[in-house]
């Protein structure tokens, strides 16, 4: 009776100890944020960094409160959002569409290969001062330059979709006389589906990145306009905060991504709801 | 069984195969994958192409299911011309239920939506599909099961399934490609068995391609042995037993003279 009763507390234990396991990040992660924040004050406390090179936590946090009470902050993070999604939207437009013919059509790909691998070694941000030189410092500029970091990643997968398609789904397909839109509508963007949402994941990402390089160099508002401008009035703990609303607007569009993901695609292992494969 | 009573009255040709032959690949460096053959299925009968790998079984079946076009002759079915050319005639298309070795199914549809997936492109009514798939799914043996998604399903299951889906639109021919392949033995002898029950159900045309002598004894009306290199029909076995056909008929003596016949006969051609 002892020993079962030990034995029962062991497994007791056990369960116990994977519950924990479970809850262990959602502990863990804050905690490290914090200590990371610790040491973060403590070097700028101990070794008395000027401000100018290190404001201390304190500092940037005061900083961003100021920034989130800004119109001209709220301006500028609503314009450059707006930038990173009109661009992102071309790109997975021109990505997909052109992904889609460039899959089944062989000899235009093996065309296109060398212009779109070129257009990839291109460092693009350096096509930034000649689109202002072209499109001027309005929105153009930033939107162009946005679409075309998030063009390419977009149209890789969508390649890698559609070729990756089943055979036997394509003969089943066949041997239901399905007609050329059903086969594209009904499979192949079905089965695409997966890839091009993890394209989609890399490419609303380096839009982001397009937009706010763009900002940098023209235009009175956005976010890079705004992050400059901290550089330019010596503002580290300003610099500091709109790097802090950079960040969440980079989270709320991947988290938008992978909503979509979820929505979409809930029948792939990647969505990772419910039962794995 | 008026089925296996085919003298009494003429039974009309669900296919019909005129000095069909097929040839893979560029001229110069063909391959002749299936002679020149001439073959009748007969409505509601059950034929299984029997042949060793290489000799051109499922080419046949393919070319029947409209999946690839033959070189040269003419194929009918229900009556019907498949091919004018190199263009497959849809509504040729229409008579036939294709099962293949994989299940196939869609992993975006649900086992249901998979079942109906042929209504839908056919444009049939939602109401209509719904009803459908709940007596698809009972006659498969999958009720259910019609929400859940294809990857939660066994093999045995998934093939049920892919079995339902061809048997949607009530095609008259049911052409299935090693459907029972990729299962172990034991889910294989309860899908035979239940197969047949389904042929016996609905009266459907079967033309069934396997590598398995004693499956194909089993199930068959008719074994077509096959040769290879190019494939030809080589032997025609009539299977004389009773249905409906039970596990342990594959234990009588007359049984197994078939199958150990055919098997010499194998032997010797591959």
């Amino acid at each position: 009776m002892k020993g079962v009763n030990h034995v029962s507390k062991q497994i007791g234990a056990l369960v116990k100890t994977r519950d924990y396991k479970a809850y262990l990040p959602w502990i863990t992660t804050p905690g490290l944020c914090l200590l990371i924040v610790a040491i973060w004050w403590a070097y700028v406390t101990l070794s008395g960094i000027s401000a100018f090179i290190l404001p201390a936590p304190g500092a940037v946090w005061d900083a961003w409160i100021e920034l989130l009470g800004s119109r001209r902050a709220w301006a500028s993070a609503f314009l450059t959002a707006y930038a990173t999604l009109l661009g992102f939207f071309w790109a997975v437009l021109i990505g997909v569409g052109l992904g889609m013919v460039i899959a089944r059509v062989r000899w235009l790909e093996q065309t296109l290969t060398p212009f779109i691998v070129a257009s990839q070694v291109l460092p693009k941000v350096a096509l930034v001062p000649l689109f202002i030189v072209w499109f001027g410092f309005g929105i153009t500029s930033k939107v162009l330059i946005a679409a075309i970091l998030a063009f390419f990643p977009i149209l890789t997968n969508t390649v890698l979709g559609v070729k990756s398609i089943d055979q036997g789904h394509r003969d089943v397909m066949i041997s239901l006389n399905a007609t050329r839109w059903q086969v594209f509508r009904r499979l192949e963007l079905q089965s695409a589906l997966p890839y091009i949402i993890t394209g989609m994941e890399v490419g609303i990402v380096l839009a982001l990145i397009g937009s706010i390089v763009g900002e940098y160099l023209g235009g009175d508002l956005g976010l890079g306009h705004l992050l400059v401008g901290k550089m330019n009035a010596f503002e580290t703990d300003g610099l500091f905060a709109v790097m802090i609303h950079m960040t969440i607007l980079g989270f709320l569009f991947y988290f938008a991504i992978s909503a979509l993901r979820r929505i979409f695609v809930p029948w792939h292992g990647s969505a990772g709801s419910g039962d794995a494969h | 069984m008026p089925r296996n009573n085919l003298t009494a009255a003429p039974v009309p040709a669900a296919i019909c195969l005129e000095q069909v032959d097929k040839w893979y690949g560029e001229f110069g460096q063909q391959v002749h994958a299936l002679d020149v053959t001439d073959l009748e299925v007969l409505q509601g009968e059950f034929v299984v192409l029997l042949g060793p790998s290489g000799c051109g079984k499922t080419t046949l079946l393919r070319m029947i299911g409209g999946l690839i076009a033959p070189s040269h002759g003419r194929l009918r079915v229900m009556e019907r011309d498949l091919w004018k050319g190199k263009t497959r005639q849809s509504d040729a298309v229409a008579d036939l239920g294709v099962v293949f070795q994989d299940a196939n199914l869609f992993p975006w549809l649900t086992v249901g939506q998979n079942i109906t997936l042929p209504l839908e492109l056919r444009g049939a009514p939602k109401d209509d599909c719904l009803a459908r798939v709940r007596e698809l799914a009972s006659l498969v043996g999958i009720a259910g099961f019609e929400q859940r998604w294809p990857r939660e399903l066994s093999g045995g299951m998934r093939q049920r399934a892919a079995i339902a889906r061809a048997l949607s639109y009530d095609p008259d021919i049911l052409l299935m490609d090693e459907p029972f392949g990729a299962l172990d033995a034991m889910t294989r002898d309860a899908m035979n068995i239940e197969l047949q029950t389904l042929w016996i159900k609905t009266a459907k045309t079967i033309v069934l391609v396997t590598h398995s002598i004693s499956e194909a004894v089993f199930l068959a009306d008719r074994v077509i042995l096959l040769s290879p290199r190019p494939g030809r029909i080589d032997t025609v076995v009539n299977i004389p037993f009773a249905r409906p056909r039970l596990l342990d008929t594959q234990t009588t003596t007359e049984f197994q003279s078939i199958v150990r016949d055919l098997r010499h006969r194998l032997d010797e051609i591959s």
